[in-house]
């Protein structure tokens, strides 16, 4: 039994290596520095504007490919076997119907709350009276 | 025979199909379960504010750091995800020193790797305490939506749910690697010749980097 663990132990030891971690470092890095490029670009932006709303939608994308880096090369799943990853990642793919579903719900119990419930619609619009710096600190 | 002398054949017995160890496959199906809750979780939070007129603005409600004061939006949580990153490299260093057996590069890198747990801990205390002191709480909202008008404590309710949530994964994440780090240092995997618990551990590790790129997008970017 030990054998065969010593020995998986240097099967699983295909791709990696010091330039390929370096290499994945220095990505990870330029997506990270351009997603927070594009957070501070966003603060001038209007507020549910369309350009806004584009820059989340890239901020996502480079969200996932941060995450497909992160497992890919870090976790190793890209060296492993393909039978192995089908089972990891064919399930995760329900993700892309909840997000779907349970978004649109939201959205949709959102108009519907304020087509039809007045007092809700009225109450978020009112202004939070403005607190001068400090004061609204716990004593 | 189908199978040529190039194919390995896999599913004859006598090896594991999936060439994993089986510890390290079911780290894979743990964090593979882990991930439906975080996801759950960050749905959970997506359809809430799609559900919510309004929400406060990220850029002012995280504009705080130690030392250098307000004002800065961004600048603390880029400190935090820089370092969280980092230790993930580190993680990897020292799984790629116990592939070439060699203890004291484990050691090393595993030491980083929890030093940069701690100092993420830490800063996650910080910033938790400074909400806190300016009023926000499971059920207490003091930051107005982007247009002023009043929030609801659903922001931070889930604010303080998932990073929490993601901080308790950090904590054990550390803790694992501790007990790893004496694991090494009495040469326990030196005894059995090979170093595959701290690729296990390292998978954890990992993943708890990966969630946090998932709730830092979520939660101050987007």
């Amino acid at each position: 039994m030990e054998h065969t663990l010593a020995s998986l132990a240097e099967e699983q030891h295909v791709g990696g290596g010091r330039k390929e971690i370096y290499r994945v470092t220095i990505i990870l890095s330029v997506l990270t520095a351009l997603e927070l490029g594009l957070g501070f670009a966003m603060m001038y932006m209007e507020y549910e504007s369309l350009e806004r709303h584009l820059f989340k939608g890239i901020i996502l994308i480079l969200m996932l490919a941060k995450a497909f880096y992160i497992v890919g090369y870090f976790m190793h799943l890209k060296h492993e076997i393909r039978n192995m990853v089908m089972t990891i990642v064919v399930p995760l793919f329900l993700f892309v119907w909840f997000i779907i579903a349970f978004l649109s719900d939201g959205n949709s119990f959102r108009n519907n709350k304020n087509k039809w419930d007045r007092d809700h619609k009225e109450r978020s619009l009112q202004q939070m009276p403005v607190k001068e710096e400090g004061t609204h600190k716990l004593e | 025979m189908a199978t040529t002398a190039t194919t390995p054949r896999m599913w004859n017995g006598g090896r594991s199909p999936f060439n994993l160890e089986y510890g390290k496959l079911m780290m894979w199906y743990f964090l593979m379960s882990d991930a439906f809750t975080f996801g759950a979780f960050l749905i959970s939070y997506g359809t809430t504010r799609f559900a919510t007129n309004g929400w406060p603005n990220p850029n002012k409600v995280f504009e705080k750091a130690p030392f250098i004061g307000g004002g800065f939006p961004l600048v603390y949580v880029s400190f935090m995800t820089f370092v969280l990153i980092i230790s993930s490299v580190t993680m990897v260093l020292a799984v790629h020193e116990g592939h070439k057996m060699n203890r004291k590069g484990v050691v090393k890198y595993l030491i980083l790797t929890i030093i940069g747990g701690l100092i993420f801990l830490g800063s996650q205390a910080w910033e938790w305490t400074h909400l806190y002191m300016e009023g926000a709480w499971w059920g207490r909202n003091p930051f107005p939506n982007y247009d002023g008008t009043i929030s609801t404590t659903n922001f931070t309710n889930f604010f303080f749910t998932i990073t929490g949530f993601h901080g308790f994964h950090v904590f054990s994440g550390v803790v694992i690697n501790i007990i790893m780090l004496i694991m090494t240092l009495k040469g326990t995997f030196d005894k059995r010749g090979h170093y595959l618990m701290i690729e296990k551990a390292g998978l954890y590790w990992h993943f708890v980097d990966l969630v946090w790129v998932f709730v830092f997008t979520c939660f101050y970017l987007v």
